[in-house]
């Protein structure tokens, strides 16, 4: 069904919590250099499953994952893989932003100073180029050292996008990034992905079906905790093989 | 291996270490108690009261002590019942969520909480001297009191504060008064009280400070809320003072007989809040 | 008159006039140890009581020097013990272990906190005295009894372990775990997310926690009195007795009222402690309240 070399590659994934089985026998392969968003109703699974991704979710109590994922073929969760240097590999995008509790400034440096960058001058042409690449320098570049949580929340959330950046990712993982901003601090960052999947692999987390309709190249619909149908975007929505995922679309299911 | 990962075993191996030093304390300290307090008991100790010659090694026991702190315990804990459950109730029923009333109310007693014993017993005592009392049994409840209406305030208030508002609502629906609900909120948080009830009491049977003021000594178990009357606390504060090794001895085992009653409060306390967790709405 | 009403209507005075004098305590304490220090309040002077070593109860002589440099050193013993040492366990506890040891460990750390404060003491003379007299102080000094500030500290610093660890462990819990994971997701390790964000976060609750701390520790009476050797000199070393107030005061309270003053000097440094202890008290809560709102 889709040909192109996976980014990642998830094979045969269970995920319980406590006793709940949240994710079932999932098999996806999630394509290089486009954007694939995950759609289904609240509390499908959707964002556990974005999270065994960067393996965030294993700080969680009483979570059992079983199954492969596979990152440029590496399986993040062999017993000797490297957790640390996989997360560099993906910038996630929350909910909500998070801005770290330092200046602007120290919010997009932190990560290149943590993987060993000292060089002032480094720092400060990294940090202009991602606000640049975020469309917020022009915005920030006479306050890099106030606190960033006095921005505003859609300007927060360019910010922890340029944070993410600054490590120099293979791929960006958001989890409804947009659920908390006001429409047109949606559209940019809309506008920002559009951007950035010539570099990057996005992977997105959605309930606004407009919104995975606007940016994705892919979609997974998703339905208690099993991905019903996968396919690329306009032959999903436009003509669905599945019964269930024609309810959802249609607004029968959410 | 790099740097950063160096780095993070370091501070790993650190924080195991601390945390064995710390766990590890509290088993050193059982363990003194217990074998040096063993050797030490005799049945004695829990049944007789000092006789003569007592402090000079010989026979007889703490039982006036440990009748004293029973007493204190249970007389305190009972008259801080009186006065806690009321303030509770309203502080979540009577003062509406979020009044500034509640939460300065709230805010004394996290500061009253954190008072020393030995402030609420040199107070104790002012009140006592005000009055014309004498140090007494009934002193002694009084000052203790003090000592854990903040205790008991602080741990239903917790319980209290978490009952679901559906359920006064529904008592409200119903037509009930804000007394009526009340009592069904203190039913629904009975095991709530029972917890904080225990908390209260291996805190007052343990205090020494408050008692030292108030309470007096003496080797008589009390008959009368005003006579003077012994602790426990007191009596292994006193015994291991004494230059004769078979008095000191005597403290030891004193140490183990109010470290076994803390420890059964401890455990009860654990075991209702435990309960009580389970059969939460 | 609806008689149910009327009951609703007269329960909640009774209430009120229970809460309301119930606070009045903290006030009523502050007038009643104020009331008995006024007699020394005008015969000595505040600098005096506070800044003169000369302790000579017998000649009318109080100056509290030695004993509120015997507190202080007792608590910044037990401080600079007790919070490295609580500040990794409660990151251990609330950070790396799982689930099942903290389960263990927990209510261990909370027997801690129950265990009374005479027993405490009996430990300490069983064992940290010994220890400090006959291993620890002939490294430093010629010689120590072992009844000293470093024992009043150790003991101290035990007694406030689970304190700071309750404390911190709210404070942790109340910062955010995305901001955590924005973290780690840029490839920060475990310990850089904590170094970095978490204990940054948790700055202001730190702080308040410590300042909790020192104020129980300045309050704290009969174990200290137990192991301090109650000398009332200032201390010049760890391995020197010293003589803090709350010992001061539980020692001497047998003979305070047949010295004239005595027992308003006494008063007077129960003053001082209650003083002290509100303020820092009151400083931290209010720091910790706005912290946990913040967060909700």
């Amino acid at each position: 069904m889709i040909n192109l070399a996976p980014h990642i590659s998830v094979k045969n994934l269970n995920v319980y919590i406590g006793d709940a089985h949240i994710l079932k026998n999932i098999s996806i392969d999630i394509p290089d250099k486009k954007v694939t968003s995950f759609i289904g109703p609240s509390g499908c699974g959707k964002t556990t499953l974005l999270k065994t991704f960067n393996r965030l979710l294993d700080r969680q109590n009483d979570v059992r994952i079983e199954g492969q994922v596979l990152v440029d073929g590496e399986d993040l969760y062999g017993k000797d893989t490297e957790v640390t240097h996989i997360r560099k590999k993906m910038g996630l995008l929350s909910q909500r932003p998070f801005p770290l509790p330092m200046s602007i400034y120290d919010n997009i440096a932190y990560g290149p100073r943590i993987h060993g960058i000292k060089n002032k001058k480094k720092l400060n042409e990294l940090v202009e180029h991602h606000l640049r690449s975020t469309a917020l320098w022009d915005e920030v570049k006479d306050r890099l050292h106030s606190p960033a949580t006095r921005l505003s929340i859609g300007q927060q959330q360019r910010l922890c996008l340029a944070r993410g950046l600054a490590v120099e990712p293979e791929i960006i993982l958001g989890d409804e990034p947009t659920s908390a901003l006001d429409p047109v601090s949606t559209q940019r960052i809309e506008e920002l992905f559009l951007q950035l999947k010539d570099k990057y692999t996005l992977v997105l987390v959605t309930h606004i079906l407009r919104q995975a309709r606007r940016v994705s190249d892919y979609i997974a619909f998703i339905y208690m905790g099993e991905i019903i149908e996968f396919g690329l975007t306009e032959e999903l929505l436009l003509n669905p093989k599945e019964q269930l995922t024609k309810d959802y679309i249609k607004g029968f299911i959410s | 291996m790099n740097k950063r990962k160096i780095e993070e075993t370091f501070f790993k191996g650190l924080m195991h270490a601390a945390t064995i030093v710390i766990v590890g304390s509290l088993f050193l300290i059982l363990w003194t108690v217990v074998s040096k307090g063993f050797h030490a008991f005799n049945w004695d100790m829990v049944s007789k009261v000092p006789e003569g010659g007592f402090y000079i090694g010989k026979g007889g026991g703490i039982l006036n002590a440990i009748i004293g702190s029973v007493y204190i315990t249970v007389g305190s804990a009972l008259l801080g019942l009186v006065i806690s459950i009321p303030v509770v109730l309203y502080l979540n029923v009577y003062s509406k969520k979020g009044s500034r009333f509640a939460s300065a109310t709230r805010l004394a007693f996290d500061v009253l909480f954190g008072i020393p014993s030995i402030v609420y017993g040199a107070f104790g005592f002012t009140i006592m001297v005000f009055f014309g009392l004498k140090t007494s049994l009934l002193a002694g409840i009084i000052t203790v009191t003090l000592l854990i209406i903040p205790i008991l305030v602080r741990a239903m208030d917790e319980v209290v504060r978490v009952i679901p508002f559906e359920l006064s609502d529904a008592a409200y629906s119903l037509g009930a008064t804000r007394w009526e609900t009340a009592k069904v909120l203190l039913r629904q948080s009975v095991p709530g009280i029972i917890t904080a009830l225990l908390l209260s009491f291996g805190r007052a049977i343990g205090d020494a400070a408050c008692v030292l003021f108030t309470a007096g000594y003496t080797d008589n178990i009390p008959t009368s809320l005003h006579q003077p009357t012994a602790t426990l606390p007191l009596a292994i504060f006193f015994q291991l003072s004494s230059p004769i090794p078979e008095v000191q001895e005597r403290a030891y085992a004193a140490a183990l007989i109010l470290t076994v009653i803390v420890l059964i409060i401890s455990i009860a306390a654990k075991y209702f809040s435990k309960k009580f967790s389970k059969n939460k709405i | 008159m609806n008689i149910r009403i009327v009951k609703d209507k007269a329960v909640k005075n009774i209430f009120l006039l229970l809460t309301v004098s119930s606070v009045l305590l903290v006030v009523l304490i502050f007038i009643g140890l104020y009331y008995k220090s006024v007699p020394i309040l005008h015969s000595t002077s505040l600098s005096h009581l506070l800044f003169s070593s000369e302790w000579k109860p017998s000649k009318a002589q109080f100056g509290f020097a030695a004993f509120i440099a015997g507190t202080l050193w007792v608590t910044l013993i037990a401080i600079v013990i007790a919070l490295p040492l609580s500040l990794l366990c409660a990151i251990y506890l609330s950070q790396y272990a799982p689930r099942r040891l903290t389960r263990f460990l927990n209510p261990l750390i909370d027997l801690l906190s129950g265990i009374p404060p005479v027993v405490y003491g009996v430990w300490g003379v069983l064992v940290v005295v010994p220890f400090i007299q006959e291993h620890v102080a002939p490294h430093f000094v010629e010689y120590s009894s072992g009844y000293s500030v470093l024992a009043g500290g150790v003991v101290l610093a035990i007694m406030i372990f689970p304190l700071i660890i309750n404390i911190l462990g709210e404070v942790f819990a109340n910062v955010p775990k995305e901001l955590s994971e924005a973290s780690l997701s840029i490839g920060a390790t475990q310990w850089q997310t904590i170094k970095y964000v978490l204990l940054k976060k948790s700055r202001p609750g730190i702080v308040a926690a410590v300042v909790l701390a020192i104020s129980r520790a300045f309050g704290e009476t009969i174990a200290v009195l137990m192991v301090c050797g109650n000398i009332p000199e200032s201390p010049h070393s760890v391995f020197d007795s010293c003589y803090p107030l709350p010992a001061l005061i539980a020692n001497n309270y047998g003979e305070m009222m047949s010295v004239p003053l005595y027992d308003s000097a006494l008063m007077f440094a129960a003053l001082i402690l209650f003083v002290i202890i509100f303020l820092f008290n009151a400083g931290s809560r209010i720091i910790l309240n706005r912290l946990e709102r913040r967060m909700n």
